[in-house]
């Protein structure tokens, strides 16, 4: 059987970093085949060069017996190569039919189109009405209209770009259901992740990229998620140990927060009531857009909100804006980093400065003091193993993964009473994951409360001692997280927050 | 097919040297806009670019025209700062010269030294309370201050046109459409400090007040929520900056800053509200602003600059038979080289050949 798709030593460079280095691999018809790898290990690079969007430097690549060197993504679609992105591009006031004609180069009438969207969509287990709104639909649905879009041109080759990071259990199952069949009708399909346990159970072959070379390949049912990520690390994985949970005194409440959303499409609170001891780490899960920024708003200060909402140490803060919760030890780290959490053009310096200027009287009588901004800033980039050439380097310079050790850094060094973090290891390699983790666990054993927002489940079931679900902007009853189920949590995800009677331990 | 691509780490130094490339760049393209016209590129260039820094009557009158500039460019540069676009700083300089010139007038025939300093208050209130009309339809409804601000030059000039010919009017002046002449009169004119560069007192506190926006954006706490408003809204708003108050304070820095221009050309170089009163000097200080980066100590050289260009300019009229525009056209050349050349530092040209 001749592959599909051949990869000949393909590199590609950008400045200051060789992101794909003498690249080789071969993609049979109708394989599933893992690209896994650790967050800038390269593998969007590569895919990018297959798709067009990316040309490399050095290398050639061979599909179907010819060369193959696509100038942009219509060339590579009309061969037949197809991505669904880990971010959509849908226009959420548009129909899913809408949607999919505008990406069409040769869009049939609306009619013949709606029954060719119903027909293939219901072939694959994947039921869609094209004439619902992108607005209304859950982020599941969504990835179900670019699945479609793509399946609609026959593609030979499907690239699928982490896609169960937006998904509940039970849709993934959907999913790799479709996936299944789609690779029995002889469609092979490159999926990338970094979730072992999909690769396990999902994929026939797997290429391991670090630091932008192929440094294994492997077929997955011969490994075990332990093998599969010391390959993908390049060493022995630490697990950490489940630690005594002992809670000290009640110090945040939160009970009957809502939150009208200005957004059309935003989610609204409502209803939110949950309370926090000291020493305890509570998780809160959900999928992505059911209100976890609306939560971090509410209890940064970004979002005032009814005073009684929101207290702390029996202190009524509803109304108070961030740098008065500040001063209370109420501390937060917002999901995106270059923007929200820390300014992009700002150096690391004054990043510091950006939050710790309360806590740390890094301003006293509201004049900067230098050098004690630079001394703080410095703390935290030794502290958290921070990989930056000096304080004095723009925060959009760093990695994803040291900005965001830097933004956990920062908080916790201002020993806060309560620290909330959303998405603290999103898009973070695991070595650095594992230290931010380590970091807030400590935090909480030192007496602080913890609010992990996460969507990585993994996450949340090691480092969770209590665990609730947020879904269409409600939030479940808080649970101990010793024995629940990935079932379990997946009907709360899905929204089922009463159907879930866990048994107290 | 050409395309721009973002450069991964724009020069430093290149930042700097923009402006001087600009200006560099300025004089070339004019010396061959010059020679198309029959002029004598070199003398001309020599005229607008050095004359008015070498010869001594010409230094005389070059803070007159440079602090102006700089003071209403140095409040602007903070509100552009913030992503607060003050476009109407004529309008905020005309208010004022009416505000401080109206209290030198109500005050006409009485003593004191107290008289210029509360002059000067109340041509910074006015200039700031006019900025914030502005500042509370951004606040209130998000109307875009670029507009309105721009729109209350015109508002602003009107007002000027009835006071002259109304209420402030000169009383024994034969019903001329002027006020009486501030300028001859000691407790409303302002002291000279040092008259070999042109420096009154209103250049000296020009230059006071360049130290303390320097120290502003560099030492204090507000300074760093502006830089931060401007360049991360969001970041901002999580650091417990409140977005409305930054944008009142911008707006009120800019107008207060302005209207005491206003003040310090009416009480110096002008001496009397006329109808020809506002020269564009509100306009042209939004070029010194970004031709000094919006950075105090490039605002002190770039009004200087500009100020040079006015002098040099007017000389080339008597002497070479300029056209008056020219000294437009060669500001307007100024900004833009200089925002050109800021194109090409943050960004390179590809030459993109179309697929096949």
């Amino acid at each position: 059987m001749t592959a599909l798709l051949e990869i000949q030593n393909l590199s590609k460079s950008y400045p200051g970093v060789k992101a794909n280095d003498d690249i080789s691999f071969a993609i049979q018809p109708g394989e599933i085949h893992a690209l896994l790898g650790e967050n800038g290990a390269g593998k969007s690079t590569l895919v990018k060069m297959i798709y067009g969007l990316v040309k490399p430097d050095e290398g050639s690549m061979v599909l179907q017996g010819q060369s193959f060197a696509p100038a942009k993504p219509v060339v590579a679609r009309n061969s037949g190569v197809s991505m669904v992105f880990q971010h959509f591009s849908l226009f959420e006031a548009l129909t899913v039919a809408e949607n999919i004609t505008l990406g069409m180069d040769d869009a049939p009438n609306r009619k013949e189109l709606s029954d060719k969207i119903r027909k293939v969509s219901e072939e694959y287990g994947l039921p869609l009405d094209p004439d619902r709104l992108i607005g209304d639909m859950s982020v599941g649905e969504r990835q179900r209209v670019e699945i479609i879009r793509c399946l609609l041109q026959n593609p030979r080759l499907l690239i699928m770009d982490e896609p169960t990071s937006v998904l509940t259990p039970q849709e993934v199952e959907i999913l790799f259901g479709t996936l299944r069949q789609l690779s029995a009708d002889g469609v092979a399909i490159l999926y990338i992740s970094h979730k072992l346990d999909e690769i396990l159970a999902l994929c026939d072959h797997a290429t391991i990229l670090r630091m932008g070379k192929v440094v294994d390949t492997c077929t997955p049912k011969e490994e075990t998620a332990k093998s599969l990520a010391e390959m993908m690390i390049g060493g022995e994985l630490e697990i950490h140990a489940a630690t005594e949970f002992n809670p000290g005194a009640e110090v945040l409440a939160v009970s009957g927060l809502s939150l009208p959303s200005n957004d059309p499409f935003g989610v609204s609170l409502r209803d939110v009531s949950f309370s926090l001891r000291r020493g305890e780490i509570l998780g809160i899960g959900g999928v992505a857009g059911n209100g976890q920024e609306e939560v971090l708003a509410a209890l940064s200060g970004e979002e005032k909100v009814a005073a009684g909402m929101v207290t702390l140490d029996g202190a009524a803060i509803g109304q108070m804006g961030p740098n008065e919760r500040r001063i209370l030890g109420l501390l937060t780290a917002p999901e995106e980093r270059l923007g929200h959490a820390a300014a992009p053009m700002m150096s690391l310096s004054q990043n510091a400065f950006l939050t710790g200027r309360i806590r740390k009287k890094l301003a006293p009588r509201k004049v900067i003091n230098n050098s004690k901004t630079n001394t703080f800033a410095r703390d935290i980039v030794e502290g958290f193993d921070v990989r930056t050439p000096g304080i004095h380097v723009a925060a959009k310079a760093l990695s994803g993964g040291n900005l965001q050790k830097f933004v956990i850094g920062r908080e916790v060094l201002q020993s806060p009473e309560v620290l909330v973090v959303n998405q603290p290891t999103w898009g973070v390699d695991a070595a650095a994951a594992a230290s931010i983790r380590q970091a807030l666990r400590q935090l909480a054993a030192k007496g602080a409360a913890v609010i992990v927002i996460s969507q990585d489940l993994d996450e949340l079931m090691e480092m969770s001692d209590t665990f609730a679900v947020l879904s269409e902007g409600r939030l479940s009853k808080p649970q101990p997280a010793e024995g629940l189920t990935i079932e379990e949590i997946g009907l709360m995800m899905g929204g089922d927050l009463e159907g879930t009677h866990h048994a107290e331990a | 097919m050409l395309r721009l691509e973002q450069r991964p780490t724009p020069s430093k130094s290149m930042l700097y040297l923009t402006p001087v490339m600009a200006v560099l760049a300025t004089m070339v393209v004019g010396g061959m806009l010059f020679a198309a016209l029959g002029i004598n590129p070199i003398e001309a260039i020599y005229l607008l670019f050095i004359d008015p820094f070498v010869d001594s009557y010409n230094l005389s009158q070059l803070f007159v025209k440079a602090s102006p500039l700089i003071l209403i460019a140095l409040g602007l540069s903070i509100g552009f700062r913030a992503g607060v676009w003050n476009i109407g700083a004529e309008g905020q300089f005309i208010i004022g010269a009416i505000a401080g010139g109206g209290v030198g007038l109500a005050l006409w025939g009485s003593e004191g030294w107290w008289i210029l300093p509360l002059m000067a208050v109340a041509a910074a209130l006015g200039g700031a309370l006019w900025a914030m009309i502005p500042a509370v339809l951004k606040i209130k409804f998000n109307a875009n201050e670029i507009l309105v601000s721009l729109m209350l030059v015109y508002v602003a000039e009107n007002l000027l046109a009835q006071m002259v010919q109304g209420l402030l009017r000169d009383p024994s002046g034969f019903n001329f459409p002027e006020s009486r002449n501030l300028g001859r009169n000691d407790a409303t004119s302002l002291p000279d400090v040092i008259p070999a560069l042109g420096i009154d007192g209103g250049g000296l506190v020009s230059l006071i007040l360049l130290a303390a926006a320097f120290f502003l954006l560099q030492k204090h706490a507000l300074g760093f929520q502006i830089k931060l408003t401007g360049e991360s809204p969001r970041a901002a708003r999580f650091a417990g900056v409140n977005p409305s108050i930054i944008i009142a304070i911008c707006l009120g820095i800019s107008g207060a800053a302005a209207g005491l221009a206003g003040l310090f050309e009416l009480s110096g170089a002008a001496g009397k509200l006329t109808i020809d009163f506002p020269v564009g000097y509100g306009f042209t200080a939004i070029i010194v602003a970004f031709l000094g980066r919006l950075n105090p100590v490039g605002i002190l050289l770039a009004g200087v600059v500009l100020a040079g260009t006015y002098i040099g300019g007017e000389n080339a009229q008597f002497i070479l038979k300029l056209p008056a525009a020219a000294v437009t056209v060669f500001q307007g050349m100024m900004l833009f080289f200089l925002l050109g050349f800021e194109i090409l530092i943050n960004y390179r040209i590809k030459s993109v050949r179309r697929a096949v």
